[in-house]
């Protein structure tokens, strides 16, 4: 591999740069002439808009502009839309209600836009949004996606009767049914995955600057994707046209999925700047993120799995309500259908599979992908639902799942995947070896000889990552391809800038994706560049969320340097006399195999640009691009082992150890994977036992700052012991897999289920606060 | 509006404020020093931590005229002779951070924590000394370990002079 090709513990290339407070973020910003945009909100989280009265606002010091929602409607600007289409098992299109990037005439969720004020400060505009008086007529809210179902709940958009979204179905509904019926066991559940919100510590931002000269848009913001913000922008919101708008996502302090989505402001702060004249910057404070940052999860379920007498799982059956919010945020309507139902195997051989999800409006927030989208869902049921099954069984955690796994490859699931390859039972025997699982009731009864109860739970998770082969998606109703671009420029002193269109918002693609070039050049890493984030270079990209930049990121890059090599060996082939398929690239030379015939890399990188001695008809020049669509998803898998000891005074749980055994295919570089862990399964553990979204019964956020929603701290959590089981990915070129999102997957029913285990109840629900576990604890005491 | 005097990173500044100016607000905009960053708005995350008068302050609790006349060292002016300071060279080795936000709050707070702690740090009480700075990425688990060697480092360095 070499000291910094594939598999190599590089350090970042990255790094210098954010550990010198050189990063540079999209609120570090400034342009001349640049102004300051505060938004201002409804404070109810339903009500009709009677009117806006600005004037006061307008008078005050320092004001430039304030623009509201008939202005914006009138500019043609267009509405927010879903871009995956879903149809109901009744054959219509899912119903999507209108989302105005400056609410006109409703709003529908306490701190949904309704306008905009520009000001020299942020002081300023903060304080004319104040002087900002809007006639609210309130209606009644609705904020559970149960009772918004319910006959007579609140209506909340006219497209949508009922608030009911959709209601979607996957698998053979009579043929598990059946099973259920001639079952030896049926193990029934109740599980709600408890909303959440992402909270990436950089905070969304945006800077608008219009240039009426060129009439040209350009955006800054913080996003995973700036390709398809422009794409949406453009095909849709009619800001501009795609040659008219740059869009820039410099250095983005984290994402998590919540800067997946175009959001109002962007487009509104773009609008603004043409409409003001000058450049207008926005960013959010943290009670506006929690108030507008798309949440995730919020799902209520009920289960049945049934078994032969054998205990093999014969059927699955589940029933979803899914919480949207108030209006269908980019992709919201994929994560609990397709990126949920589709999983609902886990690693399991089942053969009949039914999912029921409803999806449904409510006056909070929109809901759309929070790091795993759709696949934690899915595995928090799975896991608790076996491990469930495991206790009325009385048979071991780990012995149920043996039975059921599956163990030869390509499994074809009843829910649409095909699973390419794996190791179930490598990763749990190495996980219950590291945790010592056999050494447990030693310690429990020592633990128990403390007055402390401890427990210990398992979770088996497997994922869909590498998202994904474009026409199977087509054919499932999702409005892009999901193929990624690469372009590997060569320079003509030999040096390399590779343009992709993944996006790094913590990833470390400046480091990995060098290593990649370096490990088939045999140059190093720091005479390779990564270009990414700025429409203006890079050709085309679809960005980085579900775990795709190795997989299918890196593999355009792979296909990119095909092209490079192909032609730098013609080059060579040609310079050295040599046959071409004699040539071979590497540690930065051209060589002719079997001789002592060699270039170094630069001189045909060099030879390339010079155009004075080329092959017969060669174009000079050495840059390739390429386009990569993958043959099929990824399936990263594993099994986490959490150890808790809860106290049964005061109901804290405190975790003693937590153990990943993870199959990701083959490493491009096992330090950044490690930490990618160590930070899903920390947010898993957020969900588990610490975060959770509250509205009131009006529909007011009542936890919308770091006072209020318990983010994990570093004295939350343990350190953790992690391992791998690669198998490699058959699918892709460089056997990959993805790592992005397996900790916050895989995480939380090991916990759940190490807390249940430890008080002798399952009934728990997420997040497990000292309160509810201690309650839960004495109702079997 | 306020007049400010500060001494920043060695260097003496100056500058006019808006009385309810933060200090962040007045390093980020007034001096430019955009390393020092804002993650909330009720004191709680941490990457706004800032060294005034030799020990750690959020930034974002305190007003720039509060501060005037002090000195104050922000992440800009951690590393020496563009030698990274040994935090800040731990913190990349043990892989400390990722995307890189909270990274300038951390790192201040660590320094300060490490002097403070005179090199007797385990891993329990680096957990509850960081517990005012908030990481979405790391899970922590590599923050600890960098903030551990370098204490170690220090440490030594420490012995080695006297």
């Amino acid at each position: 591999m070499g000291v910094e090709g594939i598999g190599a513990r590089v350090a970042r290339k990255e790094d210098k740069r954010f550990l010198t407070g050189k990063g540079r973020y999209t609120d570090d910003m400034v342009t001349p002439g640049m102004k300051y945009a505060y938004f201002v909100r409804s404070p109810h989280a339903h009500a009709k808009i009677k009117g806006i009265d600005a004037s006061a606002a307008l008078s005050m010091p320092g004001v430039i502009g304030v623009l509201d929602g008939k202005q914006l409607l009138a500019d043609g600007i267009g509405n927010l839309i879903c871009g995956w289409m879903i149809h109901s098992k009744d054959g219509s299109p899912m119903k999507m209600g209108a989302w105005r990037p400056l609410a006109a005439d409703t709003v529908r969720y306490v701190g949904d836009a309704v306008a905009i004020v520009v000001a020299d400060s942020l002081g300023e505009a903060r304080d004319a949004a104040e002087a900002v008086a809007v006639d609210y007529e309130e209606l009644p809210a609705v904020v559970e996606a149960v009772d918004a179902l319910k006959a007579g709940a609140p209506q909340i958009h006219p497209e949508a009767p009922d608030n009911q979204i959709f209601d979607w179905e996957l698998g053979d509904a009579a043929a598990t049914d059946k099973a259920i019926a001639e079952a030896a066991h049926v193990t029934e559940i109740e599980l709600h995955n408890n909303r959440l919100s992402p909270n990436a510590m950089e905070p969304r931002a945006t800077l608008g600057i219009y240039d009426a000269a060129e009439d040209h848009y350009t955006c800054y913001t913080t996003s995973q994707n700036p390709h398809v913000a422009r794409l949406v922008m453009s095909a849709f919101y009619n800001v501009a046209p795609e040659n008219k708008l740059r869009v820039i996502a410099p250095d983005v302090g984290g994402g998590f999925g919540s800067k997946i989505y175009i959001y109002p402001e962007e487009i509104v702060c773009l609008w603004a700047s043409k409409k003001t004249g000058v450049p207008v910057k926005w960013t959010a404070d943290r009670t506006e993120a929690f108030l507008t940052d798309a949440h995730g999860r919020d799902h209520v379920s009920k289960v049945k799995m049934a078994f032969d007498a054998q205990n093999r799982i014969t059927a699955l059956k589940v029933d979803t309500i899914a919480n949207l919010g108030a209006y269908m945020s980019l992709f919201s309507s994929c994560v609990p259908t397709y990126l949920y139902a589709t999983l609902l195997s886990g690693q399991y051989a089942i053969p009949a599979i039914h999912a029921n999800v409803r999806t449904v409006y409510t006056n909070t927030v929109p809901v759309d992908a929070y790091r795993g989208a759709g696949r934690p869902e899915a595995t928090y049921l799975l896991e608790r639902t076996v491990e469930t099954a495991a206790r009325e069984l009385g048979v071991s955690p780990a012995e149920l799942r043996r039975i059921n796994f599956v163990r030869t490859f390509p499994h074809q699931t009843p829910v649409i995947m095909n699973y390419d390859a794996g190791d179930y039972e490598a990763s749990l025997n190495a996980a219950m070896q590291q945790a010592d699982w056999d050494g447990f009731p030693s310690r429990k009864a020592e633990a128990a000889a403390r007055g402390m109860k401890r427990g210990i739970g398992m979770s088996c998770y497997i994922e869909a990552c590498g998202l994904a082969p474009s026409q199977a998606v087509g054919a499932l109703g999702a409005g892009v391809g999901l193929w990624e671009s690469a372009e590997v420029r060569v320079n003509a002193v030999g040096t390399i800038e590779v343009l992709t269109g993944s996006h790094s918002h913590g990833q470390g693609h400046e480091t990995t994706f060098a290593q990649l070039v370096a490990d088939r050049l045999g140059v190093p890493i720091d005479s390779v560049s990564i270009v990414h984030g700025d429409t203006d270079k890079v050709q085309m990209g679809m960005g980085t969320y579900g775990s795709r930049s190795g997989a299918v990121g890196m593999s355009a890059v792979v296909k990119a340097l095909d092209k490079v090599e192909a032609k730098a060996k013609k080059i060579a082939a040609h310079l050295m006399e040599a046959d071409e398929s004699d040539i071979v690239i590497e540690n930065g030379e051209v060589k002719v195999a079997g001789t002592d015939k060699s270039l170094p890399w630069f001189q045909v990188a060099l030879a390339s640009y010079t155009a004075h001695n080329l092959p017969a008809g060669m174009e000079p020049g050495l840059k390739e691009t390429a386009f990569y669509d993958p043959a099929n998803f990824t399936f990263p898998a594993g099994c986490y082992i959490c150890e808790v000891e809860v106290d049964p005074e005061t109901g804290k749980t405190e975790i003693v150890q937590f153990v990943a055994a993870d199959d990701f295919g083959n490493i491009i570089n096992p330090m950044i994977v490690e930490g990618q862990v160590h930070g899903g399964i920390a947010q898993g553990i957020g969900q588990a036992l610490l975060e959770g979204v509250h509205y009131d019964e009006s529909g007011q956020l009542l936890t919308a700052s770091f006072m209020d929603y318990t983010m994990p701290r570093a004295d939350d959590l343990p350190s953790f012991q992690l391992s791998h089981q690669n198998t490699p990915c058959p699918n892709n070129p460089l056997g990959v897999k993805g790592c992005g999102e397996a900790g916050a997957i895989g995480s939380p029913p090991a916990l759940i289920n190490a807390i249940t285990d430890a008080i002798g109840n399952n009934r728990l629900t997420m997040p497990a606060t000292p309160l509810k576990v201690w309650e839960a604890a004495q109702a079997t005491a | 509006m306020a007049k400010v005097t500060l001494t920043v990173n060695g260097r003496s500044v100056s500058g006019e404020c808006e009385d309810r100016t933060l200090l962040v607000h007045f390093i980020r905009e007034k001096l430019g020093l955009t390393g020092t960053h804002v993650g909330c708005d009720t004191s709680q995350c941490g990457a706004c931590v800032v060294h005034m008068d030799g020990k750690s302050v959020k930034s974002c609790s305190i007003l720039a005229v509060q501060a005037s006349g002090s000195k104050i060292t922000t992440i800009e002016g951690l590393a020496a002779n563009g030698e990274l300071h040994p935090v800040q060279a731990s913190f990349k080795e043990h892989h400390g951070l990722q995307c890189g936000f909270c990274t300038p709050g951390m790192v201040m707070a660590s320094v300060d924590m490490i002097n403070r702690h005179g090199g007797k740090l385990d891993e329990k009480t680096v957990r509850s000394e960081l517990e005012g700075n908030i990481c979405r990425c790391t899970g922590y688990h590599n923050i600890v370990k960098a903030v551990l060697a370098a204490n170690a480092e220090m440490n030594a360095a420490k012995q080695a002079a006297e």
